[in-house]
């Protein structure tokens, strides 16, 4: 089965959650490049980017569910995945820049004294 | 009984990597074979790393948990994206403990990953002797609101959940 077989409507459908995905990725991107701190720059890998991969991901998922005639799964475990491990990191992250005073006079108020 | 409980020590979790074993292989009772060897292998080395065994009470209200969290993720990328986009040099961030009133490990681990994906809060350190989380804010305005709103939306149905 060719991609040109696919119906108008669904092509529209997974053009526009690539698109979304690609959109939220570059605003993560740009949020990692903007924001002034390093708590405020964890903030964008965690939300902007997991939101960015999961649009790619449903539209991945549409795309060879209707190509291969069976759902595809693979997508949906890699979501899972993300959603569980970059709540994960960016802990960790967060707890090793506090360990070792990272941006302590930076904008974040209330900096907790460890 | 008892042997089945000392070789399979975790029956959810190891049912979860078989589920998950068959379905990134083409089914096959070979590959059915191989991810029961590895589920029990797993499952059984694993378990000096386990906290004591948390009992989900309520199955179904963790499903119902895990919807209203995607439509809370999906809101709180669209609030953080307009954020970082038109206002991101008047952003106030803070930090703030959140006082814990969950006991249970697996229940504050969800609470704090929750906490990490929703709108502009990272959960920071968890400390188990003062049993509060340092959650930094991307902008923190009131305090008592959000630890309101988290009390409220997040750490109730956790703890109905888990009967904590």
């Amino acid at each position: 089965m060719t991609a040109s077989s696919m119906p108008f409507v669904l092509e529209l459908v997974i053009s526009l959650f690539l698109v979304a995905g690609a959109l939220f990725a570059l605003i993560g991107s740009i949020g990692l490049a903007w924001l002034r701190d390093f708590f405020m720059r964890l903030h964008g890998p965690t939300k902007a980017s997991t939101l960015g991969l999961g649009c790619l991901l449903i539209g991945s998922l549409l795309f060879f569910s209707f190509q291969r005639g069976a759902l595809s799964v693979h997508e949906a475990i890699v979501t899972v995945f993300l959603f569980v491990t970059a709540p994960v990191s960016a802990h960790m992250m967060a707890k090793a820049a506090l360990f070792r005073g990272v941006d302590k006079g930076g904008p974040s108020r209330n900096y907790p004294d460890r | 009984m008892n042997w089945l409980q000392r070789w399979v020590p975790h029956p959810l979790f190891a049912g979860f990597l078989l589920l998950l074993w068959l379905l990134m292989n083409e089914f096959s009772f070979a590959h059915l074979l191989l991810g029961a060897v590895l589920a029990v292998v797993i499952s059984r080395v694993t378990q000096p790393f386990w906290p004591e065994r948390s009992k989900i009470k309520h199955p179904g209200r963790l499903l119902r948990y895990l919807g209203r969290l995607l439509m809370d993720i999906l809101k709180s990328n669209l609030i953080v994206a307009r954020r970082i986009l038109f206002y991101s040099r008047q952003l106030e961030p803070g930090f703030f403990t959140y006082p814990l009133t969950l006991t249970d490990d697996f229940a504050v681990t969800i609470l704090a990953s929750t906490i990490s994906l929703t709108p502009g809060t990272v959960s920071a350190h968890y400390d188990r002797e003062g049993r509060c989380l340092l959650i930094h804010c991307l902008h923190l305005e009131d305090e008592a609101a959000l630890i309101q709103d988290i009390r409220e939306h997040y750490e109730k149905p956790l703890q109905e959940i888990f009967d904590d």
